[in-house]
């Protein structure tokens, strides 16, 4: 593909003895879309601050086009960047807003007349729909119309790099399913990098060319969407990626694994022989049949309407596995199950083993209650932003 | 929630209003009357007002009062600003103490900071060879503005989305331009309000003024002070209604800014979550 943009070599931050970021080595390709995901204090957003210049890390090196950039400040920099909330100037109209970065270059020695600057404002107002808002005060806009100043005011200075720090995460979901689109959209107009920071996996996944899996300051994982919802680099990176059930098993030999005594047949290879290992089955590629006729015979203890589908809980031997599926399938019924070899993924033993893919205390609000935790985030990043 | 008063409760209301009132408004009304009588009305005039601006150790006074007010809320709003910004950019650990001591002033008595002020200025007077004045009147005000300003600041820097300056710096400003362009204009109605305020406690003070002024120098309360002691001339009733109806509209103009601001503020909330 095509040629580096951004390098991250070694990065290390640490914040009052805490690690923030633990040895980030990151490379960015020209014009794509990569995606920073994890959930809240992984270390995204501190990243991004870094490819921004709002932060030094401690040691490493930050290269932009092969140049080192560790100590150019952000002002010098071929990036820009829409914040969370957006920090928009809310002392100045659409119209200024957006035109603030080409008056400050006409001061430096980059000469914009102000022709062309109202020609490039008003092009990039068009571009995210605000044609006939230049005048508005920016505190009188919607949520969704703020988003698009701050889209417009980073783009109209036609910058080589977008960072976007969980641009969507004040809008509604509506809103936010289509503005993924426009953004793409605009992506593809602009033709330049995005460097997009979330902790919502189907955003990622949606949107991005490639994924950066972060979880306490390490990456677990860089791949395509499919890369990482296929082929989970451990534990954490299988349970935070849509819904998976993660058991103990035992290679047998090359495309044999051993799961509660049974064996099955999957693709995977490279093992030690009889090595323990994690084994990832997808809720959507298991298949139900009569009991008896599978491999494994369970009872199903839940279910809960999906539209699409139901999802369902099931007790094997004591291990409560979801399963999701467009049968109905009663709480009590014996069930047995077949699992295609191409629905099992096997990965290594890390230190997330064991953490994930148990649905004993599953419930319908179990992924509710985990976005509360966005709260903390926003205060951890104030302190870093404040010492920096 | 408030419950509407009983009869009981209006009419306690109204006689507290009464009392606290009735005075000054008698002072108004009599600062327009044509003799020296303090209980009879015998006709309507401009004389007293007159006379006060005929009175040139009255005029000297007013002159010092809106001088020292202007330069002490034009300085203490600077460096209150200032202040502000530093405070609000240090770690908790050393901002908690230093609020506490920017406090001192607004809490203490007014004779403690006064009598405490002119100490120091006396014992450093005479190690230094300077006499209580207009530099020490001065300081003094500037002194016990600096908190209201601070404080007036602060919840404008609160407000403020904490990537703003990193925002402003990457659309190309240095970090001193960002402050400009960008976080001195948003916090300004605060620095606005924090030089009116400054301003109204200026001219309306008395005791500090009366403890670091020294000798030669007189602001309007105290020549007023000076004024009833010797005898309680119409005069003072004039002086008095043109203090009080200066405070009054300076302080009309802080409390409808700043409702005018939380509404501003109360409408943003509501936009962005809309």
């Amino acid at each position: 593909m095509a040629k580096e943009l951004i390098r991250l070599s070694g990065c290390n931050v640490a914040f009052d003895g805490d690690i923030i970021l633990d040895n980030i080595n990151l490379c960015v390709k020209d014009k794509e879309f990569l995606t920073l995901l994890g959930p809240s204090g992984c270390g995204k957003t501190t990243t991004l601050r870094i490819i921004g210049g709002f932060l030094k890390p401690d040691s490493g090196d930050v290269y932009f086009d092969k140049v080192r950039i560790n100590d150019v400040p952000p002002h010098k920099r071929l990036v820009n960047t829409i914040f969370q909330k957006y920090a928009l100037f809310t002392h100045l109209n659409v119209f200024e807003n957006v035109a603030f970065g080409l008056r400050l270059a006409r001061t430096q020695n980059k000469k914009i007349d102000k022709h062309e600057i109202s020609r490039r404002v008003f092009e990039m107002l068009d571009l995210v729909s605000l044609k006939g808002f230049e005048k508005r005060d920016v505190a009188s806009l919607s949520g969704g119309q703020q988003q698009r100043v701050a889209i417009a005011r980073a783009l109209v200075n036609k910058p080589k790099v977008l960072l976007l720090d969980e641009p969507l995460g004040a809008l509604d979901m509506r809103l936010r399913k289509d503005m993924q689109n426009e953004l793409k959209q605009i992506r593809q107009a602009m033709g330049i990098t995005f460097i997009y920071v979330t902790h919502d996996q189907e955003e990622a996944l949606a949107m991005s060319d490639s994924v950066v899996v972060m979880e306490g300051g390490v990456i677990q994982q860089v791949g395509t969407p499919e890369d990482i919802y296929n082929e989970p680099s451990n534990a954490f990176v299988a349970d935070f990626i849509g819904e998976s059930n993660i058991v103990d098993g035992i290679m047998r030999s090359d495309g044999v694994v051993e799961i509660f005594g049974r064996k099955f047949k999957c693709l995977d290879g490279g093992f030690d022989p009889l090595e323990p290992v994690d084994v990832v089955i997808r809720p959507e590629d298991i298949d139900i049949v009569s009991s008896g006729k599978g491999k494994l015979t369970g009872t199903v203890t839940g279910v809960t309407f999906r539209g699409v589908m139901y999802d369902i809980i099931v007790d094997f031997h004591g291990f409560k596995w979801l399963i999701q599926t467009t049968d109905l399938c009663p709480v009590g019924t014996e069930i047995g199950i077949q699992i295609d070899p191409d629905g099992i993924h096997i990965m290594k033993k890390s230190r997330f083993s064991g953490m994930y893919g148990d649905y004993s205390s599953y419930s319908a609000e179990y992924d509710d209650i985990g976005d509360a935790e966005l709260e903390h985030e926003t205060d951890d990043k104030d302190s870093i932003t404040r010492n920096a | 929630m408030t419950r509407k008063p009983g009869l009981f409760g209006r009419v306690y209301n109204g006689l507290i209003l009464l009392f606290l009132y009735a005075p000054i408004f008698v002072l108004i009304v009599f600062s327009f009357n044509s003799t020296k009588s303090r209980s009879v009305w015998s006709g309507f005039t401009f004389d007293w007002y007159r006379s006060l601006i005929q009175d040139s150790s009255i005029m000297n006074a007013f002159y010092t009062t809106i001088i020292i007010a202007l330069l002490s809320a034009v300085i203490a709003t600077v460096a209150g600003t200032f202040a502000a910004v530093g405070f609000y950019n240090m770690r908790r650990r050393w901002r908690t103490p230093l609020m506490h001591i920017n406090n001192i002033p607004m809490m203490n008595a007014d004779i403690v900071t006064g009598v405490s002020l002119a100490l120091l200025f006396v014992s450093l007077g005479s190690a230094l060879r300077f006499n209580l004045g207009f530099g020490t009147l001065l300081i003094a005000h500037i002194t016990f503005n600096i908190p209201y300003v601070v404080l007036s600041v602060m919840p404008k820097l609160r407000q403020l989305d904490s990537n703003l300056v990193d925002a402003a710096c990457d659309l190309g400003c240095t970090w001193l331009k960002a402050f400009w362009k960008v976080v001195v204009p948003e916090i300004m109605p605060g620095i606005i309000n924090g030089l009116i305020i400054a301003f109204t406690l200026s001219v309306d003070d008395f005791v500090i003024s009366y403890f670091t002024a020294g000798g030669n120098v007189m602001t309007l309360p105290m020549k007023i002070f000076a004024m009833t002691r010797r005898r309680i001339s119409p005069e003072i009733n004039a002086l008095s209604t043109i203090l009080f109806l200066t405070v009054l509209i300076l302080l009309i103009v802080i409390n409808v800014r700043e409702a005018k601001q939380e509404e501003k503020q109360k409408e943003k909330l509501r936009r962005s979550q809309g």
